[in-house]
């Protein structure tokens, strides 16, 4: 039970790089992004491209960290792979979601456009490299360590929650401590005020999108070096996600910290009882129950 | 030239865009006429060929019974089918509505994907309900025995299109009534509708329950068309996306628009198909990828473009109102 | 020349008008009150004035240029600043962090304006650090005009600044107001509570369904038997 709830802690981690991005978009932008989960899925399948492509081919060593399943490709692989998809998070938002905004479309014609841009990724992703089930490392076996407990961990898997939590510390520091951030936080809490105090929204709306992508796609990776990559991965977690930015209270980024860490524990949890295919139900579930006896989420959120 | 075969390819291709056009009268309903963004259609057009299927199959015998678990086969005919998938679909939509109708529309939207997510786990992993994976076979054609197999398709088609008339022409009844009226008030502006003494949700719920069991029915003809069901057809994609981009497409508001848009698109998607085959073929395998890519950018300039479709909603709403819409 | 100019503007959300033909002038440091019954346009000639609403018809000047038409974000760098009625604070931001936020254009040292503006409202002082959605109707008001007094602006926009407030809090957010035009900005308040506004007021203006009824300074607007009638309950 103790290595489930270790491991549901891994799993929520992941699922929490995704849902404070989430809850980000939706706090300032105001829309359920449908297309986030798939923006893991790409930052997941870029990192592929430049561990075995890129870096490959420009002579990057491929000797592994110690005991870990990755190495220099992966390192620098990691960083880039979080830009290139800030930037295509940024890209969706010029390309489609800003020229809805402008039409003074209403949140259900933004979700739509973006289940629209969420297919797009998709198929670009089994474009280029097909349906199969894919790994960083093939064939590398790592071994776990043993902890207290009866807990058997991989060495991976506790750098996955070491960068989390860098991640959101991170995260923590530049929402309260940089202008910038703080002006987030406002434009959030009031975005018209925002502009009343002279605050430039649009440039808001940037940084919000290069945050929410970058995160999404270190999660993406993370999980890919954890588990495996296919192209449904970031669809297949977007029930986890957003079941965890709801608890938290949408809108509210420590809050889908949290959630998200509840939703990997309990979906582990579950595991003891019925089949792992029933995950994601597990994670709807928890979703619906919120909805019904406390919508605004535990911590309660910006919008309503 | 082939004409019988070019004949038989085009009735395949009209009955499959009639069973979309069903799909897109429910979502027409629920969207067009109400508001309610559900992106869960792949759930119930699951549970309506499911349960299409099990009403109208008897349950395995023998040595077949090893193979395949089945929870009840029924050997019903074809219409009570239908009419079941209809009321199983009706209900699972009413204990839906129940939880999720007073969520905003886009939280909604969320759990209607966690509802079909939830179906197709179900029938895929409880092997003992419907075959699990390997889904069920053999279900009956209507009236098979009447037309000989070159000719059962055109039958089908018949069938298919009967079946779209009546919906067609019911679902214009109601949106001519008064209760279609209110529904529209609903979506324009719920507020003001509830302040003038509607109860907004029951109407929702009505809306609901009327469009997925519309979309049940759709279900079902599929099953009997492609005569198996199994999980892995009501993908995301197929079952929910494409009626998306179909409704869109032919005008959100608009019956007429909601069937045009579903000939439309789908002969556009078989249009595709051909586009593809000229590929070289290392590219082959990733046709479906690329045509899927095509309807997504599709659904994209729509929006962007032309939200209102190809017919846009429709003007006059009622014979007693007349005119243009105020 | 008069710091802000409204001539014969004419605005509306949607297809109504709800100015007509509305003018106003404000003079550099004067206290402009505007006044009248509820729905007579004077939250949506602020609006107008402000740049989140364009005039169909008319022009505004400010300090002689033509501003109508410029959207808030360059109105705020020109030098006015406003203050909504509702929702015209930060919530889930401190106190320190809402003035921050006023603030954000400006790009020299602006520390002294926090020990400015607490000493203008020293009840702020002590909770500089808590969150604003925490604090009583009265501070978070005073934190709202805070906010825009950030900036150093030349014109302050209130809109009904003592509304919704007990009235031991409205004379003292009444104080605030004057001293903030006694520094030397001119202020445009659009009231509810007519009397004071009327009596602290160099010039005031009565708007009725969108359109000048009567202005004159704020003493003969008070001695003024029909205004006394309509609004004073004489």
């Amino acid at each position: 039970m103790a290595e489930l709830i270790v491991y549901g802690l891994v799993l929520g981690g992941i699922i929490a790089l995704g849902a404070i991005g989430l809850s980000l978009v939706y706090g300032i932008l105001g829309f359920a992004n449908f297309a986030h989960g798939d923006l893991m899925t790409a930052g997941a399948y870029l990192a592929l491209f430049l561990t075995t492509g890129l870096f490959a081919d420009l002579g990057v060593s491929n000797a592994v960290f110690g005991p870990f399943s990755f190495g220099w490709r992966m390192a620098l692989a990691f960083p880039y792979a979080m830009c290139i998809v800030a930037g295509l998070a940024i890209l969706t938002d010029r390309v489609l979601y800003r020229r809805l905004r402008r039409k003074r479309s209403n949140a259900v014609i933004l979700a739509m456009s973006s289940l629209g841009a969420s297919f797009i990724i998709r198929m670009v992703v089994l474009i280029a490299w097909g349906a199969d089930y894919r790994v960083y490392r093939p064939g590398l076996m790592r071994p776990a360590l043993e902890l207290p407990l009866g807990v058997r961990i991989r060495p991976d898997q506790i750098l996955i929650l070491v960068v989390v939590v860098l991640l959101v510390v991170l995260l923590h520091l530049f929402l309260t401590r940089t202008r910038m951030g703080k002006a987030m936080r406002a434009t959030a809490d009031n975005m018209e005020l925002a502009r009343i105090s002279g605050i430039d929204t649009e440039r808001v709306v940037l940084w919000t999108w290069w945050i929410g992508g970058a995160l999404a796609a270190s999660g993406g990776i993370l999980y890919g070096i954890d588990v495996q990559l296919h192209a449904e991965m970031g669809w297949d977690h977007l029930l986890p996600l957003f079941a965890a930015a709801i608890l938290g209270g949408i809108g509210n980024v420590y809050g889908a910290l949290v959630g998200a860490l509840i939703i990997g524990v309990v979906q582990q949890v579950s595991t003891a009882f019925m089949s792992p295919s029933y995950k994601p139900a597990v994670a709807f579930l928890i979703m619906i129950a919120i909805l019904l006896v406390r919508p605004q989420g535990i911590f309660g959120g910006r919008r309503n | 030239m082939d004409f019988g075969g070019l004949a038989a390819y085009l009735v395949s291709l009209a009955i499959m865009a009639g069973i979309y056009g069903v799909f897109c009268l429910g979502l027409n309903i629920q969207w067009g006429y109400t508001g309610l963004f559900n992106i869960g259609i792949a759930g119930f057009f699951c549970l309506g060929a499911y349960t299409s299927t099990m009403l109208s199959t008897p349950a395995p015998t023998g040595v077949y019974a090893h193979y395949v678990k089945q929870l009840f086969g029924l050997g019903l005919p074809f219409p009570m089918g239908l009419v079941g998938a209809a009321l199983v679909c009706g209900l699972m939509a009413l204990l839906i509505g129940l939880v999720t109708l007073r969520l905003r529309e886009d939280y909604l939207a969320i759990a209607t994907i966690g509802i079909a997510e939830s179906v197709r786990l179900v029938f895929n992993n409880a092997h003992w309900l419907a075959g699990g994976p390997r889904g069920l076979t053999g279900v009956p054609r209507p009236l098979e025995h009447l037309v000989p197999p070159p000719y059962s398709d055109y039958l089908y088609l018949a069938i298919v299109l009967t079946v779209l008339v009546l919906i067609y022409l019911a679902i214009e009844r109601a949106i001519r009534s008064p209760w279609g009226r209110v529904l529209r008030a609903i979506r324009e502006d719920e507020v003001s509708a509830a302040m003038s003494g509607k109860n907004v949700f029951s109407f929702k719920l009505q809306s609901f329950v009327f469009g997925c069991m519309v979309m049940g029915v759709g279900g079902g003809l599929y099953a009997h068309y492609t005569k198996a069901v199994s999980p892995d057809v009501f993908t995301p994609l197929y079952g929910t996306f494409i009626i998306w981009v179909m409704l869109m497409a032919g005008g959100s508001g608009n019956n007429k628009g909601a069937v045009l848009g579903a000939f439309a698109i789908w002969g556009l998607w078989i249009g595709t198909k051909f586009m593809t085959d000229f590929l070289p073929v290392a590219w082959k395998a990733r046709a479906p990828y690329i045509r899927f890519l095509l309807i997504g950018v599709l659904l994209e300039i729509i929006l962007i473009r032309r939200p209102q479709g190809l017919l846009g909603e429709e003007k006059s709403v009622s014979k007693l109102m007349g005119g243009a819409r105020e | 020349m008069n710091i802000i100019e409204v001539d014969r503007v004419t605005a509306g959300y949607g297809q109504g008008d709800i100015l007509k033909e509305v003018h106003l002038e404000v003079g550099a440091g004067q206290m402009v009150a505007v006044v009248g019954p509820n729905g007579a346009g004077k939250s949506t000639l602020l609006k107008t004035v402000f740049g989140l609403l364009f005039p169909r018809a008319g022009s505004i000047r400010f300090e002689g240029r033509e501003i109508a038409g410029k959207p808030p974000e360059e109105i705020v760098r020109l030098g006015i600043s406003y203050v909504p009625q509702v929702s015209n604070v930060f919530p889930s931001l401190t106190v320190q962090e809402n003035l921050e936020m006023g603030a954000f254009i400006r790009r020299d040292d602006f520390k002294h304006k926090f020990e400015e503006l607490f000493s203008l409202f020293p009840l702020l002082q002590e909770r500089r650090h808590q969150k604003v959605g925490q604090l009583s109707g009265g501070q978070r008001q005073m934190v709202a005009m805070g906010r825009a007094l950030m900036l150093d602006p030349k014109v302050l926009l209130l809109d009904e600044p003592s509304a919704g407030l007990a009235p031991l809090l409205v004379t003292s957010i009444f104080e605030k107001v004057q001293s903030i035009n006694a520094s030397g900005i001119a202020v445009v308040m659009v009231e509810q509570n007519t009397r004071e506004a009327l009596k602290m007021a160099h010039h005031g203006y009565v708007l009725a369904t969108g359109r000048n009824v009567l202005d004159g300074t704020g003493q003969e607007l008070l001695a003024n038997e029909e205004i006394g009638r309509l609004y004073l309950g004489e």
